[in-house]
């Protein structure tokens, strides 16, 4: 009987995305039976020590030569491979590009249910696993079963707790046996686009800037914020569409969904397609001139107040006060 | 070029959700139908494909009566004709794709493009479903689209975390849409009166013998809880600035 949890996860370079040790944690915290971590490329084996401290029983290292390059149509044929032979019950990708690319096209290639982006897996009382995804970027939250008898789940990174096991994983050899040159979508370049900026949808904290800021050189105020905060930037809509930042930094229902333990609205008036992606903090900071704006109401701590006044002296006390911590 | 684009209806984006206790599918009286944004830029990119390479563009839909007024929508921005596949049922992403996929097989689309997700379910699965149903190649959250139809290539970027990279695959081939790829058109007022003319082919899912069961269902709704009642300073911008930051330092613990 299938058994079992299989977390696909990518790496480069030897290194996973914090991502993985929540996929790792939880899987561990649910199985009956073993946990896989999966993963692919030339660096593959270096992953080993890190999968096994924090859940994995078992590694597969697909590391030859037909995965040098990601290919969702090959990738999705090795995922396959893998899960007949060890047979798990249950499959974990993250919701991240690469793996919300991968899990859906793995999904249709095994006839097995996928659950999208969940922000909580849980064993059922009839001892299979359930979830709890946002809809309507998290207007509404739905439970949800997968009945196919093998599941797949997605999930969110940011959102699950990382538990340390020190297991040492044991090295299982899968050969999928397949050819690079029947691969048919393969990347042939990865290009850097914001240096070293943290990814908004793993960052701790964001610093959000709206049309308040009223022009592109004024983010410059935010970026003194974020960088006193060890921020990441966003922004609402507006701002990216004029172009004053790039798309990427574009937060709400139809940009990136974020859960960060605090984010700060500046000059962002809480529109209901905005406030959707950002339900998911902790806490939300407001700072905006007009008391009424509906940001307040979503908002745990605020100030009313001029931005190119309140901002600048944020940085400041946030500054003092992290000296004396 | 043959282009196939898979549009869905979907509540507008400033639609409160309510659910009734109880409820696995959420209030839809008083809700403002339109076509998913994602679907918009779909579309957008394979008018612009067409009106470079030639050849045509279909509409897909599958939903209920309602979302006629897609269908004519995407008409009206310039498709030229479609295919309704009617059902009033709620299928998951799985059946929803294999019917698609029943419906467009035999056509012999040389693209097939749709939203990188629909902001309703937000489960971002049909084009690849749809790509695995059909044994075509993918490439989903594109922001850069190139296509060569003589070499019958495609080049296209993608978006991924604070980088984004180009994939090269063969046509045929299924794309899913992200904001970035273009700009949509509106549509014009003769154009709508065109699209009024324009061929709309209805189909019952229920006849394309496809099974409908879900494998993925919603059992039940909640809201997100209600944030409590927040502490809004005003005054001085630096005493404000200064409480702010011990209230994050002190209370909140996240500085
Ligand atoms: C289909 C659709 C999808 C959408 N998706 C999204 C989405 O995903 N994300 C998103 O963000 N929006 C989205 N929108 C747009 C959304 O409806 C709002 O228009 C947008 O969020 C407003 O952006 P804003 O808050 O920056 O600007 P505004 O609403 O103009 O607010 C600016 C705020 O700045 C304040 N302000 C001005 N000057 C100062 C100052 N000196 N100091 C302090 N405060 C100041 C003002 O009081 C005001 O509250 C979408 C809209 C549609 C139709």
């Amino acid at each position: 009987m299938a058994q079992g949890i299989l977390v696909v996860v990518n790496q480069e370079e030897g290194r996973v995305r914090r991502v993985a040790y929540e996929l790792l944690s939880l899987a561990q915290s649910l199985a009956s039976g073993q946990v896989t971590a999966l993963t692919f490329g030339p660096d593959a084996e270096n992953t080993r020590e890190s999968l096994g401290r924090y859940g994995a029983d078992r590694v597969v290292f697909l590391s030859g030569p037909a995965y040098q390059a990601y290919s969702s149509d090959g990738f999705a044929q090795a995922v396959a491979a893998v899960v007949s032979t060890i047979d798990p019950q249950a499959l974990f990708f993250p919701a991240t590009a690469w793996g919300r690319d991968l899990a859906p096209r793995v999904a249709g290639l095994i006839g097995a249910g996928l659950a999208s982006d969940c922000t909580e897996v849980h064993v059922r009382d009839d001892g299979r696993l359930g979830a709890v995804r946002p809809m309507y970027a998290g207007k509404v939250y739905a439970r949800v079963a997968i009945d196919s008898p093998r599941q797949i789940f997605s999930l969110r990174p940011n959102i699950q707790t990382v538990v340390e096991t020190g297991r040492s994983a044991e090295v299982v050899a899968v050969d999928p046996g397949l050819d690079a040159s029947t691969f048919q979508a393969v990347v042939t370049e990865v290009k850097q686009s914001q240096g070293g900026q943290v990814e908004l949808t793993e960052a701790d904290i964001i610093v959000s800037g709206g049309r308040g800021i009223k022009a592109p050189e004024n983010f410059k105020v935010l970026e003194e914020l974020a960088d006193a905060l060890g921020a990441a930037l966003g922004s609402s809509r507006p701002v990216a569409d004029e172009g004053w930042v790039p798309h990427s930094y574009h937060i709400g229902q139809t940009g990136k969904v974020v859960s960060p333990t605090v984010y700060f609205a500046v000059g962002i008036s809480g529109a209901i397609q905005h406030l959707a992606g950002i339900s998911g903090s902790k806490y939300i900071v407001a700072i905006n001139s007009d008391p009424d704006a509906p940001i307040f109401k979503a908002a745990n701590y605020g100030i009313v107040g001029d931005l190119f006044q309140v901002v600048p002296a944020l940085a400041q006390a946030i500054r003092e006060v992290k000296k004396d911590a | 070029m043959k282009i196939l684009v898979l549009v869905k209806q979907v509540p507008d984006t400033a639609t409160k959700i309510r659910v009734n206790a109880g409820d696995t599918v959420i209030q839809t009286d008083g809700v403002k139908w339109v076509i998913n944004p994602y679907d918009e830029f779909a579309i957008e990119e394979c008018l612009r494909l067409r009106e470079r390479f030639g050849g045509e563009v279909v509409v897909l839909t599958l939903g209920p009566k309602r979302v006629e007024e897609a269908i004519r929508q995407a008409l009206a921005m310039g498709a030229d004709r479609a295919i309704h596949l009617d059902s009033d049922r709620e299928l998951d992403s799985q059946a929803a794709a294999r019917v698609l996929a029943r419906a467009c097989q035999d056509e012999g689309f040389d693209l097939i493009m749709t939203g990188k997700q629909a902001v309703d379910d937000d489960q971002a699965q049909v084009g690849p479903l749809v790509a695995v149903e059909l044994g075509l190649p993918q490439v989903t959250v594109v922001l850069t689209l190139e296509v060569d139809p003589e070499a019958r290539r495609i080049r296209a970027e993608r978006e991924l975390e604070g980088a984004s990279e180009w994939v090269s695959l063969p046509m045929p081939a299924v794309i899913t849409a992200q904001r970035g790829l273009n700009e949509p058109r509106y549509p014009t007022l003769p154009n709508i009166m065109k699209a009024k003319k324009k061929e709309v082919k209805v189909i019952a899912v229920e006849s394309l013998g496809v099974p409908l069961d879900p494998w993925v269902r919603v059992e039940a709704f909640s809201l997100p809880p209600e944030r409590p009642a927040g502490k809004i300073l005003t005054g001085d911008p630096v005493e404000v600035a200064q409480e702010l930051a011990r209230l994050l330092h002190e209370e909140a613990k996240v500085i």
